[in-house]
């Protein structure tokens, strides 16, 4: 049976998921429970929308290193002016979004660098994020609330809601005929430039659509902690490009998978639970964290020699 | 010439003139294309070909000189010429690889949109790919990174002739059999020249001459960015043509040295991966390296190359050298200078305590710019200011600057012009008698006939050796197909 | 014309004018009374970033996806191990720069493995290490804040001549970097290696040595960097690299170096480095709050690469 390779790339991010889940089930036989995989998972949908936002700008082969500020910003504008006056909170998320697609239309325009752009970009963010909370406080406006809290039976929300991330946006990536386009910008900006198609538009509506993501995801996170502060996620720069990259994408070349992405923002949660399981000093949290995405990616690389091996032969 | 005036016109660019700097790529160049024919566009590097494609294309807006689709002026530009049929296949594959066949289709055709658009998109490529190449065996749910080179020259040029709503009325092919075989590219001959008779016009490049005048209705010459000569293809022959495009053909002579095969080879090589024959070369040997494109050659000379090269260390004295063939890929350092594109591999003979000598490069790369003519005002001009001919020129030379004995060249001569390559064979016969060995894969049998032993290349092995007097087209040919489908 | 040719030709200028006119603005406000300290601060300071700056520019010169993400790690490790090694006494300084030079040695020739064995962009590779890294620091810094040597502190805060001492280190680092960058073999190794990695390998460079060399080198500047900076500051702080992590890769863009690799200045660097830190210190003179600080500081460097302009042309 021949597999696609789109395929191939996504049985690795999910066999390491299987095998980390295994590897807490064994360890705390508990956690295999409604309540169990809820813990486990809970902080698992911001950091799966962040995922696929730094993926879809990854798609057109640029990387956003202030996503993590960007997101913070986000929780930020949640937990104060979307809950007072949502009118102005979605003003200003639309204002974000315009800004994400201005940023799209320079680094075309200029040709500049993606990551010095998005670096200057996060102290913009960081900046707004402090002047609106100076410190941490704020409160998550009840919909969000009840959203990231409420209970489905049989399945808790973290799972069902990176189901219904996962298959929306591969649709709307893989599937849709725009998503087409997006990726092609990817793997050859001057072919699709010579079908005639505006790559300057192509490029700031991928922007804008990162940038609705990631407003999610910072919706997402100040539903699940009640409130913000302008540094909560920070560490999302990172685990979002790692998601991306454990979930099978490449930095060039506009290969990218949102189920991978899903899967790879899924693993990265997961590893933190399975460190506390276990009882891994506070001091090398941060450095098993690294051992685990070093595994990880031992592992990819050893199934996609095996796989070419099958090719070759 | 009424009746040719009488037909419709698609695409008429009259008086267009582009510089790049001071280089005049285009000088008042007219080209008119009417509906239902087939135009072969000839011309050494440098004529201009490439430019005026672009510009009729829309990729390129001329400096001065008019371009009209179907009769109508005004815009220009992708859209107005997309817009007006015109669609173009370019010498670099321009497929993107991450994307699947029918995925590339809608890139290609923006109707393809809405529900069910992959569906329609498979069909339509299928169809097409069927009407063009019957019995390809291509799955059009593959990735493009997926497939062979010629797979995906066939795909791009079965995308660039499938039409959802309307047909192209012109197809611009710019060496559309370069990584096809004889076989599909009959097929491709014969599709064209179905679609002209049913009312399309294509533009045809090729440096396949047999091509060009068996294909096309009329045959267009360009020279240094004009129009040299346009007459009917029946007017032409291969002579009259390469006449037309300004240099004469030179008469072979090259006296084969005497059999060098004495003494221990300086490079060999077991059989690959057990099969064929093994290789080896002996001081102050050509060898070439035949048979059709893509059997393993290129593999082989990377083999040898990186074999005998540190990744890690730096070598002490340089035993062998590779010349590029894809100057864009792995050749050039486009943000250099000429001298320093020239002196990088043989810095380690110019410095001292790792240091490298400005004085000393300088001295090299004037003594090589007058060797092998590398037409700049000065060496630290940037190399993508050069021509590609002259680009190649000093891939040459910093291969032959190094104290390599054994150079390595991965097909060189592609897209090269006539005169270029005449200079380079020269240097090459010079630098072969005083002992250098040289390793040359080449697609082109001219130059397969230059060599003093020939290894042929088939599925990856070498199946024959030529030597002397048997290297002849009807040799190398006999092994390239022999055994099999080809018989 | 040819001034502007010679501005375009040498972008590092910008970063050299921009700071220039921060620096009158600043000195304007303040009245002039500020201008030595002002400026004795700003070599100071700006001298760390140039440390690390100079190492994270060789890794960019290797072309696109390179960079080195365990600089803040790896200086706060060096930082952290070789204030303890050395314990206050005087005598241990040397034994103590050795232990950073060979830490970082270690980061760096850890990272490459990780991107060789791996396969991974270097960006996850040293991602992951710095994790580690931090991990042992972090492991490494419990218990007291142990100060410095003596002579070693005293050696970080003084001046000779009214230049800082850290900035005549920082002068020599980077008349070695520029020697390396513009003079030698190596030099014109990582820019043909960042221009095009196979066409380099095909001339017969030797590219993994070369890129191994240079992330090695880019961790022992970042080591030699904590070192003097956790002197400077009288200990180490675990998040005494933190800030150094956008900062090496700002001064590196600002000041010129070209992203897409192969192309890369030392004298832009400076400049860059220099601005960057007076801006802050012009926005903290006009009292403005962290934020506006952060935003402004984010503004400038937008603006300013839109300025310098992104990819050179090609012709």
């Amino acid at each position: 049976m021949k597999i696609s390779s789109g395929t191939v790339r996504l049985i690795i991010p999910a066999a390491s998921l299987t095998l980390l889940l295994a590897a807490v089930f064994y360890m705390q036989p508990r956690a295999m429970s409604y309540t169990g995989l809820n813990l486990l998972f809970n902080l698992a949908v911001p950091i799966a929308l962040a995922t696929v936002a730094q993926m879809l700008i990854m798609a057109v082969n640029d990387l956003d290193l202030s996503m993590g500020t960007f997101v913070s910003f986000c929780a930020c504008v949640t937990a104060t002016f979307l809950q007072a006056s949502p009118a102005i909170g979605v003003l200003i998320f639309l204002g974000a979004i315009a800004a994400y697609a201005a940023i799209g239309v320079v680094i075309h325009l200029r040709e500049l660098p993606s990551i010095v752009v998005t670096l200057g970009m996060s102290f913009v963010w960081g900046g707004l994020a402090v002047l609106m909370l100076p410190s941490p406080g704020g409160e998550a406006p009840g919909w969000a609330r009840w959203l990231m809290t409420s209970r489905p039976p049989f399945v808790p929300m973290a799972i069902v809601a990176s189901i219904v991330i996962a298959l929306v946006t591969h649709f709307l990536i893989m599937r849709s005929s725009v998503g087409v386009l997006i990726r092609g910008v990817g793997g050859n900006v001057r072919s699709v430039e010579r079908a005639g198609w505006s790559v300057i538009r192509l490029r700031a509506g991928t922007y804008a659509l990162a940038g609705f993501f990631a407003v999610l995801s910072g919706i997402a996170l100040v539903g699940l902690t009640t409130s913000a502060d302008a540094n909560i996620a920070l560490r999302y720069t990172l685990l979002s490009i790692a998601g991306v990259i454990l979930g099978g994408g490449e930095f060039v070349g506009g290969k990218v998978s949102p189920i991978g992405a899903v899967i790879g923002a899924l693993t990265l949660t997961l590893a933190g639970s399975f460190l506390s399981f276990m009882r891994i000093s506070p001091d090398w949290q941060i450095g098993a964290q690294g051992a685990i995405l070093i595994v990880v990616l031992a592992l990819r690389l050893f199934l996609n020699r095996l796989e070419k091996r099958e090719k070759s032969r | 010439m009424n009746e040719v005036t009488a037909r419709r016109e698609v695409v008429a660019a009259r008086g267009i003139k582009v510089t790049f700097g001071a280089v005049k790529a285009l000088d008042g160049a007219d080209l008119v294309i009417h509906a239902g024919e087939c135009v072969g566009l000839v011309g050494h590097n440098g004529a201009g070909k490439s430019t005026i494609v672009n510009v009729i294309n829309g990729g390129l807006a001329p400096h001065a000189g008019e371009v009209h689709y179907g009769g109508n002026g005004g815009q220009h530009g992708i859209s107005a010429a997309r817009a007006s049929g015109v669609r173009c296949v370019f010498q670099e594959l321009s497929l993107c690889p991450n994307l699947t066949v029918n995925e590339n289709a809608r890139i290609m055709h923006a109707e393809l949109a809405g529900w069910n658009w992959r569906v329609r998109a498979l069909a339509l490529v299928e169809r097409q790919l069927q009407d063009i190449f019957p019995g390809h065996g291509i799955d059009c749910d593959s990735t493009i990174d997926d497939l062979s080179i010629a797979e995906r020259q066939m795909v791009e040029i079965a995308i660039s002739f499938a039409g959802l709503r309307d047909k192209p009325k012109l197809v611009i092919l710019d060496e559309p059999t370069s990584s096809l075989d004889a076989g599909l590219a009959a097929q491709l001959m014969a599709y064209i020249r179905r679609f002209v008779g049913e009312g399309g016009s294509v533009l045809l490049i090729s440096h396949i001459l047999g091509e060009i005048l068996s294909t096309s209705d009329r045959i267009v010459v360009m020279k240094d960015g004009r129009v040299v000569a346009d007459r009917a293809a029946s007017a032409f022959s291969t002579r009259s043509l390469v006449e037309a495009m300004g240099n004469v053909v030179r008469e072979q002579e090259w006296l084969r040295s005497t059999d060098k095969r004495g003494g221990e080879p300086v490079l060999s090589m077991p059989p690959r991966r057990g099969q064929g024959l093994a290789f080896q070369a002996h001081r102050g040997e050509m060898i070439g390296l035949a048979g059709l494109g893509g059997h393993g050659q290129t593999e082989m000379l990377l083999d040898l190359y990186l074999s005998r090269n540190s990744n890690w260390w730096p070598a002490r004295r340089k035993e062998i050298a590779f010349v590029a063939g894809d100057r864009g890929l792995n050749g050039t350092f486009p943000l250099w200078s000429i001298l320093k594109n020239l002196s990088i591999a043989s810095l380690g003979e110019l410095s001292s305590r790792s240091l490298v000598d400005r004085g000393q490069e300088g001295m090299l790369g004037d003594g090589w710019k007058k060797r092998i003519e590398i037409r700049t005002p000065d060496m630290e001009n940037r190399i993508l200011s050069l021509s590609g001919g002259n680009q190649q020129k000093v891939l040459f030379a910093r291969a032959l600057v190094t104290t390599a004995r054994i150079v390595l060249m991965d097909d060189p001569m592609r897209g090269v012009d006539v005169g270029t390559k005449q200079e380079v064979y020269d240097i090459l016969r010079a630098e072969a008698a005083s002992g250098r060995t040289f390793i040359w894969y080449s697609t082109e049998m001219d130059e397969i006939r230059l060599c003093d032993r020939v290894y042929v290349f088939r599925e990856g092995a070498i199946v024959a050796e030529l030597a002397g007097d048997e290297i002849s087209e009807k040799n190398v040919l006999e092994a390239s197909f022999s055994g099999g489908e080809a018989a | 014309m040819n001034t502007a040719r010679l501005l375009f030709s040498r972008p590092w200028i910008w970063s050299f004018a921009a700071t220039t006119v921060v620096w009158v603005v600043t000195v304007v406000f303040t009245g002039g009374a500020s201008s030595l300290g002002l400026s004795q601060a700003a070599l100071t300071f700006a001298a760390f970033s140039v440390i690390v700056g100079i190492g994270q520019m060789f890794v960019i010169t290797l072309g696109p996806g390179n960079i080195d993400l365990s600089v803040p790690a790896t200086m706060t490790l060096s930082g952290t191990l070789a204030l303890k090694l050395m314990d206050v006494q005087d005598s241990m300084i040397a034994v103590g720069l050795l232990l950073s030079i060979l830490l970082g040695l270690a980061v760096g020739i850890g990272n490459y493995v990780l991107i060789k064995l791996l396969r991974i962009p270097p960006i996850i590779a040293t991602l992951s290490m710095s994790f580690i890294i931090q991990s042992t620091a972090i492991w490494a810094n419990r218990g007291l804040r142990i100060k410095p040597p003596d002579i070693l502190a005293s050696f970080t805060t003084s001046n000779l001549f009214g230049i800082p001492n850290i900035a005549i280190v920082a002068l020599v680092l980077s008349a070695v970097a520029w020697v390396l960058l513009e003079k030698t073999i190596y030099g014109r190794w990582i820019s043909a290696i960042g221009q095009s990695t196979f066409a380099a390998r095909m001339t017969g460079i030797p590219v993994d040595g070369t890129r191994l060399a240079t992330y090695v080198l880019c961790a022992v500047l970042a080591s030699i960097c904590g070192y003097l900076l956790a002197s400077f500051s009288g200990g180490a702080a675990l998040n005494m690299g933190a800030e150094y992590l956008l900062m090496s890769i700002a001064v590196v863009v600002i000041g010129g170096t070209a992203v897409a690799g192969g192309n890369s200045n030392i004298p832009g660097i400076w400049g860059a480095s220099l601005f960057m830190f007076l801006v802050v210190s012009m926005l903290n003179t006009y009292g403005f709050g962290a934020g506006f600080r952060l935003i402004l500081t984010g503004l400038i460097i937008i603006a300013v690469i839109l300025v310098a302009g992104g990819r050179q042309s090609n012709r």
